[in-house]
């Protein structure tokens, strides 16, 4: 017989082959619980029927909409066996944004976690023609809503058991009736550039990739997973729900949002993601709790951090370490490695992948010092995650490794990284013209970044290749390299750069409240908030000195030495994903906030000490208000600068 | 829920009275509430909102005056009898174990429905045992309700003030009361935290049946989520009734924005 070739394939055989192995686990109240692979199944396979009772055919879309829960990827399981197609979107977002993607996927029925989910769609309900139904998981607070748009989930699953009893037959008749080729999820791209779009994956395009990810690495049924990144994102629908479902491994899903750090702990995962901003949370943590404890601890955490940078790496890679050196790191782990990697939950890690954005030098070294074998990965939702690896033994900073099994990777003329994959897209839902741009005549995929081969063939990626402008002397400016850099200091949490087509770069840089709050707390320098601790003048000397440390290091590139920072200011406010500041993965979206705050950046350019700014917020309830402040206009001293003071 | 018919009357406080020296904190104050009702006091700056909790719950014993709680009338609450008779309250200046963790603290709430003496529970196997796992199951649906499932082992200490409060609420809601008394829930929140609490207050009353008084300054809340506002000023009630009537009683209006003169009466004619 041949390898099941969709979801709810794979989902039968595993529950024949290891029915009684756990496939998802949820800690509710306090406790893990665990279905097992056949229990998976049955849960299915009621909530497929349910679905089909209240008319979900062949082709229709189904939202889910929650946080990762096994009762909402069990929505997906059901929707791919009744040949729907799955179309999970950001738990997080608000109703506008909601609207546009139920109304642009001609959703009817929506299954969403809780109250909260609900109200978001009854609020957007006018402008969703096609939207029929809400099916709830959690009843919490919806006893007295208008039954006429809602349903229970578990009353859909008693239809279904209903329907089942009558037709014993139907489930596995519509999972036969199921193609590879079919689309098996649609996702919908954050959007850094205009409206966002839904990106349809076929069965073909994840089952194939996320098979080559399993072989390239040796996964095995027994890797443990932790889903705690969105469900509409592409890497958890990869790496928990994909891969989880082709190997057979179980997936366990936390608490709530706030847990994932103790949940982690519990799991301990073997295979683990986490984007950049989630590893360097993680650091975060260990460095403050460090910082307040004794000195005899502090000091033996130096020690051992220190010997286990400098052997660390090599001992991950396989290189050749002097017994010296492994004896001391051997020393180190029993002393603080070991219990560090207990604390974070790293503690029986095999492999964790990290992408979405560059990640920083200390952050990277930090977790393979440890004993992580932290690699890269470069991918986008167009090709099903995988399109470059980095190889065991060859990992390196700047790079993003080298192809995926049956992945092609060029560059085109004009420095753009395009790829032909088994895992490209089917296409963009209803917007053949976009579809039709994003693909060559030879069916490649342009991925929009722009980037290049080193010398050993790993792929290097700098920014997306329409960002990359030029300053009025014609320096390359590589915005988001310039971001990064900055980014990298733990006190600078978001930075965005201007200087195409100016006479110099400039910034707008948002503190990270927990790290400078902590900072001012030990110069007992008090603050009664966000607004207040970034308006501080030690603050901007803090960040100055960030600024300052970039421009040395860019100073020493040739091709970038004339893109350094010379004005800066600190923005009043956090940049958040509810003001659009940033796409719901917290990319920056450099130009809707050169529109909104045009009047800044003019005054980076102007030569002015300060400049008067209002901003309308708006609370995570929907509500808005005004934030007012008085930023100062603050330089950053070039390297040129020093060397001309140096002569004068 | 607004709108919807009273149950019978749980607590009736009649005619209460209570002075310290010379200061009459309530002067002959009826004060009723009905079964599954919210009823928000308010007042201004030392009206006798506490005060009044406190009789309520049998901190203070009034000089004068009854309380009929669930079918028995007594001439004073008890504290001890109060909460074995199901009402449960929070405090104004949060009254929490700052050292022990939140798990701790919300157990702490179950202390009177545990059966097994100290003496079992320092031993801890067999039936004390499994005691002890029937509370946290209870413990643990209550930490889920609120949401602080994250905060569970850290000390109450080192939590921000918002949250502090809802482990406080947690504890209260722990001994399953049948009347919830807050006082001031909301006092030094910000706006989401508000939104939060007022959410976990509308379900404890919807979901868990629970009867809630609370004392409360922030007139939005007030009138967003009480059924029925009583109003107290120098320890006399002023006014009760819903929302709606109690903000448009010219008493009430006096005692909180000052006496209106016959000039604010012509505006206020012009203005309608």
């Amino acid at each position: 017989m041949p390898a099941p070739d969709t979801f709810p394939r794979l989902l039968i055989e595993h529950a024949r082959q290891r029915g009684d192995r756990p496939a998802i686990r949820e800690k509710d109240l306090g406790i893990w619980q665990t279905w097992s692979w056949a229990q998976a199944l049955e849960q299915v396979r009621s909530l497929a029927c349910g679905l089909h009772t209240l008319g979900l055919r062949r082709g229709d879309t189904l939202a889910i909409i929650g946080d990762n829960r096994p009762r909402l990827y069990w929505a997906m399981d059901a929707a791919q066996a009744l040949g729907v197609i799955p179309v999970p979107l950001y738990q997080d977002s608000v109703a506008d944004e909601m609207a546009y993607v139920l109304s642009n996927a001609d959703v009817r029925i929506a299954i969403v976690e809780d109250q909260e989910q609900v109200d978001k769609i009854l609020e957007v309900r006018s402008r969703c023609p096609r939207l029929e139904l809400v099916v709830y998981d959690d009843p919490r607070g919806l006893r007295h809503y208008d039954r006429a748009v809602l349903r229970s989930y578990d009353d859909v699953q008693a239809a279904g058991r209903d329907l089942e009893k009558q037709r014993p037959a139907f489930f596995d008749e519509e999972v036969a009736r199921g193609q590879a080729a079919d689309v098996a999820i649609m996702l919908y791209t954050s959007g850094t550039t205009g409206t966002p779009k839904g990106v349809m994956l076929t069965h073909d395009n994840l089952i194939v990739t996320g098979r080559g990810g399993i072989q390239r690495e040796r996964l095995t049924a027994d890797e443990e997973v932790l889903a705690y990144l969105p469900m509409a994102w592409v890497g958890d629908n990869l790496f928990s729900y994909c891969q989880g479902h082709v190997a057979g491994f179980c997936v366990s899903c936390p608490e709530s949002p706030d847990t994932v750090l103790t949940d982690m702990r519990e799991i301990g995962p073997t295979y683990f993601f986490a984007p950049p901003r989630v590893l360097e949370n993680l650091l975060t943590t260990v460095s403050i709790r460090m910082e307040d404890a004794s000195r005899f601890k502090r000091w033996l955490y130096a020690r051992c951090m220190e010997v286990a940078r400098r052997w660390g790496p090599a001992i991950l890679d396989g290189k050749p370490v002097p017994a010296g050196g492994r004896l001391a790191y051997a020393l180190a782990d029993l002393l603080i490695l070991g219990p560090l990697r207990n604390v974070l939950g790293f503690s029986r890690i095999r492999l964790a992948y990290t992408a979405g954005e560059a990640i920083g030098p200390d952050l990277f070294r930090f977790y393979r010092a440890l004993g992580v074998n932290l690699k890269q990965l470069y991918g986008s939702t167009e090709t099903s995650v995988f399109v470059c690896i980095q190889p065991n033994g060859q990992v390196k900073l700047e790079s993003v490794g080298t192809a995926a099994t049956g992945v092609e990777v060029r560059i085109s003329e004009q420095g753009e990284v395009q790829v032909r994959s088994p895992g490209v897209f089917r296409g963009y839902f209803k917007a053949d013209a976009a579809t039709r741009d994003a693909m060559t005549a030879d069916g490649f995929f342009r991925t929009g970044d722009a980037g290049f081969f080193d010398d050993d063939g790993h792929l290097r990626i700098i920014d997306r290749a329409k960002d990359v402008g030029r300053l009025q002397d014609g320096t390359l400016f590589a915005p988001k390299y310039l971001e990064n850099k900055l980014k990298f200091f733990p006190f600078i949490k978001e930075a965005v750069a201007f200087g195409d087509r100016r006479p110099f770069a400039a910034a707008f840089v948002c503190i990270d409240l927990a790290a400078v709050g902590n900072w001012a707390e030990r110069r007992n320098l008090p603050y009664t908030g966000y607004i207040d601790l970034a308006g501080q003048k030690p603050v901007h000397d803090l960040v100055r000195g960030c600024v300052e440390e970039v421009n040395a290091a860019l100073a020493a590139d040739p091709k970038l030495r004339g893109s350094q920072i010379h004005r800066f200011l600190v923005l009043h406010k956090e940049l958040d994903a509810d003001d659009g500041e940033l796409t719901r993965t917290r990319k920056v979206r450099r130009g809707f906030i050169a529109e909104k705050y045009a009047s800044l950046v003019e005054a980076l350019y102007a030569n002015q000490p300060a400049v008067h700014v209002e901003t309308q917020v708006r609370f995570e309830d929907g509500r808005t208000g005004i934030v007012r402040a008085d930023l100062p206009i603050l330089e950053a001293m070039t390297v040129e600068d020093e060397t001309e003071r140096r002569a004068a | 829920m607004q709108g919807t018919v009273p149950g019978p009357v749980l607590l009736q406080v009649r005619g209460a009275s209570l002075s310290f020296g010379g200061v009459h904190a309530l002067r002959d104050v009826d004060f009723h509430v009905h079964e599954g009702e919210i009823c928000a006091i308010i007042g201004p700056n030392g009206a006798g909102k506490s005060s009044l909790l406190n009789v309520i719950n049998g901190v203070y014993a009034p000089d004068a005056g009854t309380i009929a709680y669930a079918g028995e009338t007594r001439r004073a609450m008890r504290p001890h009898r109060a909460a074995e008779q199901g009402i449960a309250r929070t405090f104004q200046n949060i009254a929490l174990f700052k050292g022990m963790s939140v798990l701790d603290n919300v157990m702490a709430g179950r202390a009177l429905k545990m059966r097994r003496g100290v003496l079992w529970q320092a031993l801890y196997w067999g039936p004390a045992e499994r005691e002890e796992l029937e509370h946290r199951a209870r413990v643990e649906k209550i930490i889920d309700f609120l949401q602080i499932e994250h905060v569970r082992r850290t000390p109450v200490g080192r939590l921000p003030y918002g949250l502090q409060k809802r482990v406080e609420l947690a504890r209260a809601l722990a001994a399953e009361p049948r009347l919830l008394l807050l006082d001031e829930p909301m006092a030094g929140m910000n706006i989401e935290e508000k939104q939060d609490m007022c959410r976990f207050i509308l379900d404890a009353n919807d979901e868990l049946g629970v009867t809630v008084v609370l004392i409360e300054h922030d007139m939005a809340v007030v009138m967003d989520i009480a059924d029925r506002i009583v109003v107290l000023d120098y320890g006399r009630k002023i006014a009760d009734g819903p929302p709606a009537e109690v903000r448009a009683n010219r008493e009430v209006i006096a005692a909180y924005l000052g006496v209106p003169t016959a000039a604010d009466d012509r505006a206020l004619k012009e203005a309608s």
